[in-house]
């Protein structure tokens, strides 16, 4: 498959303002420390063409999660600017927070599933948060679970759910409501390589619907056999560039 | 769709975004209830207390005393009779009775004892007044009417008497008030604490909801729900509780209540119907302010 790569490295010092069409996500000299400890990321730059695909790769302990939580604004950065769908998160209002989050898929590491909620409940949440009423996604929130072969656990609660299947259902839980972005943190490292394939399967149509995809994963084979171009952390830093194949 | 899915559907309802119990419900919900109960029965306190004030004012606004001097070679008796006949005549006084020197020692009685007052020692007439309630006179009214006819007499028209008591009812009407608005306070600082002890335990859920787009608003709205109902129901318990002294109160002191002093009526505990309410009411603010300000701190 020949792809344009939509990624676009910066320099530190380049003028991220040109004639390029607006990114939907912007690094520009990002650094992150937790506390008074060292930067877990160090000069980070880049920007995220809209409906772009990419895979976040790099060594446990890199930074792929504390990248991924700057986006969502989980974390803030200690320095320089993280901007999304054109808004500087930094000074983003907390009022505006909840509408900007809409607008992002995330699957964590550890599933983050409500326990006290059924399988179906977990899926739905996105699109009851956005005040929608039951009756307008309840059939659209029962063919998702089926698709990720979940169709028969819609009552399950999740401790009674294998860790793949919490996996499925987490993701599940980030694309109900066709997000403008999916941020995916090891989407596929509990699950069979065929339900690996048929999850990026779903991330690849998210894709052509539109959505930007950005999943960190240390699945080098699911990387190179999906041929989207790589963000490669190292140590806290933007190591290596790997365009589409 | 499969069978099993399309039964999950038919009988499916969005599931609570907040747990709906935790270990600690029940002791919070005995804390509160034993709060609702103190100010429960405190409002009661209240209440009997303005009655018990506005009764004896009542009294006292009702009638005068008048004490008698004897001039002249006049007996005390005489100088009270007259006094009691020129004070029958004025507008306001429904009547006017001189007391005899045994009742008027008998006033004495408990102060000095009983059978210690000599026969000779010269013991002040009284004049006791009903007057019109709609329509009493003033002091300076009586007075003018005694010195028409020469009398020599000091009005009391409880006027020093009717302002303590004004004073000691306004006084306890506003203790009672004060402990019910600190036992509020106190509810509310409990429920407050509860809620911080809540959210802390559920940061998973709360991330979780962020992270999807819920609202601080509507988070803190989902914690302010789950306490007023708990607080609704212990109110109603604490409710119950000061009911079941105020009967008890009731009936123990029959027509008058427990005692004179605080006269409980069956009205009275009309008061205990909005606690619940006020309860919930105070539960759903304390949570949700707590709420919103450990949220804000969130990033």
């Amino acid at each position: 498959m020949s792809r344009k790569p939509r990624f676009t490295p910066l320099a530190p010092e380049a003028d991220a303002v040109g004639a390029e069409p607006e990114p939907v996500l912007s690094f520009a000299g990002v650094g992150l420390r937790y506390g008074r400890g060292e930067e877990v990321l160090r000069e980070i730059s880049f920007e995220l063409e809209a409906g772009s695909f990419h895979f976040l790769t790099g060594p446990s302990g890199a930074g792929k999660s504390s990248l991924l939580k700057l986006i969502y604004r989980a974390e803030r950065p200690s320095r320089g600017l993280v901007t999304l769908f054109g808004q500087d998160l930094s000074v983003l209002p907390r009022r505006q927070l909840p509408l900007l989050r809409r607008r992002i898929g995330v699957v964590f590491q550890d599933f983050r599933l409500l326990d006290h909620l059924s399988a179906f409940d977990n899926a739905a949440l996105p699109l009851r948060l956005a005040g929608r009423a039951p009756r307008t996604y309840r059939d659209d929130v029962a063919e998702m679970l089926a698709w990720v072969g979940l169709g028969s656990k819609l009552h399950a609660m999740p401790p009674t759910l294998s860790g793949g299947e919490k996996q499925r259902l987490a993701i599940a839980r980030a694309v109900i409501g066709q997000p403008d972005i999916l941020l995916a943190d090891e989407p596929t490292g509990n699950v069979d390589h065929e339900m690996a394939v048929r999850i990026l399967r779903l991330f690849v149509e998210l894709n052509r619907q539109g959505t930007t995809v950005l999943i960190a994963s240390h699945d080098q084979d699911l990387v190179a056999r999906s041929g989207m171009p790589q963000l490669r952390l190292d140590q806290g830093r933007l190591a290596r560039v790997e365009e589409a194949a | 769709m499969s069978e099993a899915a399309a039964a999950f559907l038919k009988g499916w309802k969005p599931g609570p975004l907040m747990p709906r119990s935790d270990a600690r419900d029940g002791g919070l919900t005995f804390v509160i209830a034993v709060l609702c109960f103190f100010a429960c029965v405190t409002a009661v306190a209240a209440l009997a207390a303005d009655r018990a004030a506005s009764g004896w004012t009542s009294q006292l606004k009702d009638s005068a005393t008048v004490l008698v001097r004897p001039t002249g070679g006049e007996t005390a008796d005489a100088a009270a009779a007259r006094a009691a006949e020129a004070l029958a005549d004025v507008r306001g006084v429904s009547e006017a009775r001189a007391l005899e020197k045994e009742q008027a020692a008998a006033l004495l009685e408990p102060w000095l004892g009983k059978g210690v007052l000599a026969d000779d020692l010269p013991i002040p007439r009284l004049v006791a007044l009903d007057l019109d309630p709609q329509h009493p006179p003033s002091a300076a009214e009586l007075e003018k009417a005694l010195k028409a006819r020469d009398v020599d007499a000091t009005v009391d028209d409880h006027s020093l008497w009717i302002r303590d008591i004004v004073r000691a009812g306004t006084w306890a009407r506003a203790a009672a008030l004060g402990v019910s608005a600190l036992t509020a306070l106190a509810a509310a600082a409990v429920i407050a604490f509860a809620a911080r002890a809540v959210l802390a335990s559920r940061r998973e859920i709360v991330e979780v909801l962020h992270a999807a787009g819920a609202k601080d608003g509507y988070i803190a709205g989902l914690l302010a729900r789950r306490f007023a109902a708990m607080a609704f129901v212990a109110g109603v318990g604490g409710a119950l509780l000061a009911g079941g002294v105020g009967a008890a109160a009731r009936l123990a002191g029959g027509g008058q209540g427990l005692t004179p002093v605080l006269p409980v009526a069956w009205i009275d505990l009309a008061a205990l119907l909005p606690c619940p309410f006020l309860a919930a009411a105070v539960a759903a603010l304390a949570a949700r302010s707590a709420a919103i300000r450990l949220l804000k701190e969130t990033p």
